[in-house]
């Protein structure tokens, strides 16, 4: 299967997952080596891994993507509810769930280009998010989000002789709780996979066909080439990826609610994959790392942690900077948010991925004699 | 029939707000080639300029009155507003007309906001792709909404309309129907005549002025009337001072219809961008003509009568509506050929 | 034997007649050009060979099957391959992908979920892709980002892209324009080249130099009709041709 893989690509793999399983070790020194926030990584890691795989190749910029994520969640819990507290079903469902119905608003969608496809996009997941608060309340429980009850029927478990008892259950993998390290290392195996498969996508003669679909569709038609499919095609892997991270939000947490559909959210996974490097394979991974790190922290900050960090300037001064600073932690985390955006679109457009390159052309620019030439990394 | 009118009525104002946005949204998409997704905050930016004027008419004077006493034998407060104390019953009506003042001070100050928005952020994006222009702006409507949740608060601010525009008005009388079948709020028609009066300003201004002239030649044809050596830069400027002018009066106005809250430029913006792709990007009428329409339509589809028969429709009417134009005709209702097809 | 054949075909842009009952047959082998004064309507009876225009009335057909209603892509897939006015390639893309992407069309067809396998792991295609570059001489860039290369570069990287599909019927729209003198030549050669392999071509050309140094067949348009079609030598003494296309002078 490995056979015409290169050796590069072999190392970046291993590399990888190994950074990923010694995760609660490497991000321990920053704060960052507990098992909820790891989990956040992993998750929204995959999510941003599928929207790069359209907004990074292709070029197409979903504003619905939430949509998907959110039909995951709504998936799985309802797999918990109906058939299984083992995760399994539930992510397969969910990411099935998550494709077909990326299936359904691509193939509506992608029959327009540009601005038009991004606001049918965004028509789309409102349409799907106004419904899940109203009309479909059954399936989705409204406000109050979909949870779990003691009485559900959970056909299998009982089939299997499983009896939860009198306690509200939570997601287990054969008698393993998906909640702390191993609900973490789930999603972090479920990460390489992902990882896995869109390197081989983004070597493979399709990623090839994508990357062409952003650089050139008129000439891609003239060569041949059929662009519908293959951009719905990755409209639905992305879809897929979607699924599946909004499938093991639920399996982490048994819970899912609409606001995880808005276009905010939505919003937001375009900003970790820009932030980490569109179209690069390892950026959104690291995209959507940064953001979930940053947010915890800001929102951690309060009031008394900003008197204390300024405790040594004079006291005027202290009470400039703690409202200053107080704007964007906390409750104030979305003002650093929007602010990283524009700073990012503005300075860095090729995201944090650009940034190491340019570092490192620099260095061997300066160290290493020229020679290197920047242009084939930075367009990678 | 009463009914039907009264969802006409009922969806004119929320229509006259929608298509204020759209307008200046498309005029800066014609003009600039910007997709602005920081329209919406310049709307709610507007209305929290009336929440300004009127938090800073109500200023209270503090006056201890020796004579009284509460209940506690402390001397009674007595508080009045400065204006009132300034300028009696003058400063009384300034209070009560705060929503109509607030317009006076907004043309300023969303002028200054648009200009310094312009020539800060947006013309740097005039080359750079459409995605990166919506990312960008997108992000400074955060901030900007951002902002204002940490000046005012989360919860929505009600601002009173005059006493005056207080009342409704039955409107069935005034074309032959029953007495009490059709009755409107005052306000409510008023913005709506306010936002026609609008309207057709910024139509007139770019139909008979030499200014609006070579704004509108800038939408068929940038290209060619950069080459005709008229510095199209500072137009690009006004143009957009003037969109956002637009944007806050019509945020400043609604004010006492919907209490102004951080996010709603974001709820506005999702819908007025639909308002100006169904009319047709880069297309004045079809802006106006769409903004209308689907504000009237949303109104039939929150009967009660619609959704028994389609339940949630009113929920989704304008995202649908969007979806069928754009599939069956790519360019809007009035699009031009060629704009924004790549 | 015609491999190309059109027949009758009209079209209107509004009040404009842009075609008038155009009639072409193109042999198989043969370099066919198509010259006219500007606006004779050479370009839109390019767009109606490759689908981007359909014709009012009239066929145009092609080994035997009609062109029209046909997509782009699926005309390409039939065996015709287009060069554009200006340069239609890859920017984003190293010039090795750009050309092995329509080596991959002409392989998988129009679309094929090809997307386990490595490109690397192509070899055949991506021997073929090289060997197309080392032809248009631009091998030692095959690593480089299109977007990089000169204008004359691009032309000839958008020649090996059409070549490399081993196309039945190559489609030419002024493939000198803007080129120096120095350029035409080495066009004109690396053309000559293509049509000893027996490739058709279809040329459109205002260069004189380059349509008499290259054609079989000449067709000559003007005010959307064709006016003359003859070898090279009998369109050179043609007198409706002068009259009509270089308006008396003497070619």
């Amino acid at each position: 299967m490995t056979t015409s893989m290169t050796k590069s690509d072999l190392l970046l793999l291993l590399c990888f997952a190994a950074a990923v399983l010694a995760g609660p070790v490497l991000l321990a020194p920053i704060g960052a080596g507990y098992p909820d926030l790891l989990q956040k990584f992993a998750i929204f890691g995959i999510f941003a891994l599928g929207f790069n795989i359209l907004f990074g190749l292709t070029g197409y910029l979903s504003f619905g993507h939430a949509a998907f994520l959110g039909v995951g969640s709504y998936t799985a819990v309802w797999t918990f509810k109906l058939l299984s507290m083992n995760p399994i079903p539930a992510i397969l469902l969910a990411t099935l769930l998550g494709g077909l119905f990326a299936a359904v608003i691509g193939f509506v969608s992608l029959r327009r280009t540009g601005i038009y496809f991004s606001i049918l996009t965004l028509a789309f997941a409102q349409m799907s998010y106004n419904l899940a608060y109203s009309v479909l309340t059954p399936v989705t429980n409204g406000e109050t989000g979909l949870q779990l009850a003691q009485s559900d029927p959970r056909v299998l478990d009982i089939a299997f002789g499983r009896d939860y008892g009198a306690v509200l259950p939570s997601s287990d993998l054969f008698g393993i709780s998906m909640t702390g390290y191993p609900g973490f290392y789930f999603c972090g195996v479920m990460l390489i996979l992902c990882f896995f498969v869109s390197m081989r996508i983004f070597r493979s003669p399709f990623g090839m066909m994508l990357r062409a679909v952003k650089s050139n569709q008129n000439r891609l038609n003239y060569t041949g080439l059929n662009t519908r499919p293959y951009a719905l095609a990755a409209f639905v892997i992305s879809g897929m990826y979607a699924g599946l991270a909004g499938g093991l939000l639920a399996v982490t947490d048994p819970l899912a609610g609409a606001e995880r559909m808005q276009w905010t959210a939505s919003g937001e996974v375009v900003l970790m994959t820009i932030l980490g490097g569109s179209g690069t394979l390892l950026g959104p991974v690291i995209g959507a790392g940064a953001i979930k790190y940053f947010e915890n922290i800001f929102s951690a900050f309060n009031e008394g942690v900003l008197v204390q960090a300024y405790s040594f300037l004079p006291e005027g001064l202290q009470h400039v900077m703690v409202w200053i600073s107080s704007l964007f932690v906390g409750e104030g985390w979305h003002l650093t948010l929007g602010a990283l955006f524009m700073i990012i679109v503005i300075f860095l457009p090729g995201g944090l991925m650009e940034g190491f390159n340019r570092i490192r052309a620099w260095i061997t620019g300066r160290f290493g004699g020229g020679g290197g030439s920047l242009a084939p990394a930075a367009a990678e | 029939m009463d009914a039907i009118v009264l969802q006409i009525l009922n969806g004119l104002d929320k229509g006259g707000a929608y298509a204020l946005i759209a307008l200046g949204l498309t005029i800066i998409f014609g003009t600039l080639g910007v997709v602005n997704f920081a329209h919406g905050a310049l709307f709610m930016l507007g209305a929290f300029c009336a929440v300004t004027v009127k938090a800073l008419l109500s200023l209270e004077k503090v006056a201890l009155d020796p004579t009284q006493t509460t209940a506690w034998g402390t001397p009674l407060e007595i508080r009045t507003p400065y204006v009132e104390a300034w300028f009696g019953d003058f400063g009384t009506a300034m209070l009560n007309y705060s929503v109509p003042i607030s317009i006076l001070i907004a043309i300023p100050v969303m002028l200054l906001i648009g200009v310094s928005m312009e020539r800060g952020l947006i013309r740097f994006f005039y080359k750079r792709p459409h995605a990166e222009q919506i990312l960008v702006t997108f992000g400074l409507a955060i901030v900007l909404q951002e902002i204002v949740k940490s000046l005012f608060g989360a919860n929505p601010i009600p601002q009173p309309a005059p006493d005056a525009a207080k009342g409704m008005i039955d409107f069935g009388v005034a074309i032959g129907f029953q007495a009490g079948n059709v009755v409107y709020p005052a306000w409510r028609l008023i913005y709506f005549l306010f936002s026609v009066a609008i309207i057709g300003g910024v139509f007139a201004f770019l139909q008979f002025t030499t200014f609006g002239m070579v704004v509108r030649a800038g939408m068929a044809d940038r290209e060619t009337v950069g080459l005709l050596g008229i510095d199209i830069d500072r137009r690009f400027t006004i143009v957009f001072g003037m969109a956002a002018v637009v944007a806050g009066l019509a945020g400043a106005m609604y004010t006492p219809i919907l209490s102004p809250d951080y996010h709603m430029g974001m709820d506005f913006l999702v819908l007025s961008f639909v308002v100006v792709v169904v009319g047709g990007m880069g297309s004045l009428g079809g802006a106006v003509v769409a903004g209308f329409t689907l504000g009237i339509l949303q109104s039939f589809a929150s009967m009660n009568e619609v959704k028994d028969i389609l339940p949630g429709i009113d929920q989704i009417i304008i995202y649908l509506i969007a979806v069928v134009i754009l599939l069956t005709r790519p360019r809007g209702l009035m699009g031009r050929k060629g704009v924004m097809e790549h | 034997m015609s491999i190309l054949s059109v027949q009758n075909v009209h079209k209107r842009f509004g009040g404009l007649r842009a075609l008038n009952e155009v009639n072409l047959e193109v042999e198989a082998g043969t370099v066919h050009a198509i010259i006219g004064p500007n606006g004779a309507g050479k370009s839109t009876l390019l767009n109606c060979f490759v689908g981007r225009l359909e014709p009012d009335t009239g066929t145009v057909t092609f080994d035997g099957k009609s062109l029209l209603g046909l997509k782009p892509h699926e005309i390409n897939q039939a065996g015709v391959s287009r060069v554009f006015q200006t340069p239609e390639i890859f920017g984003d893309l190293s010039l090795l992908e750009n050309v092995m992407i329509p080596a991959f069309a002409t392989r998988d067809g129009a679309f094929k979920m090809n997307a386990w396998r490595a490109v690397d792991s192509e070899n055949s295609l991506h021997d073929k892709a090289m060997g197309m570059l080392a032809d248009v001489g631009l091998a030692e860039k095959a690593g480089e980002i299109a977007s990089h290369l000169s204008r004359g570069d691009k032309r000839r990287l958008e020649l090996a892209m059409c070549l490399v599909q081993d196309p039945k019927l190559l489609l030419l729209d002024e493939p000198t324009a803007g080129m120096a003198r120095a350029d035409t030549n080495n066009t004109i050669d690396l053309m000559k080249r293509i049509a000893k392999r027996g490739i058709t071509m279809v040329v459109i050309e205002h260069d004189m130099h380059v349509v008499f140094s290259l054609a079989d067949r000449i067709s000559v348009l003007a005010q959307g009709t064709v006016i003359a079609e003859d070898l090279p030598d009998g369109i050179k003494g043609n007198p409706k041709v002068q009259e009509a296309y270089l308006g008396g002078a003497h070619l």
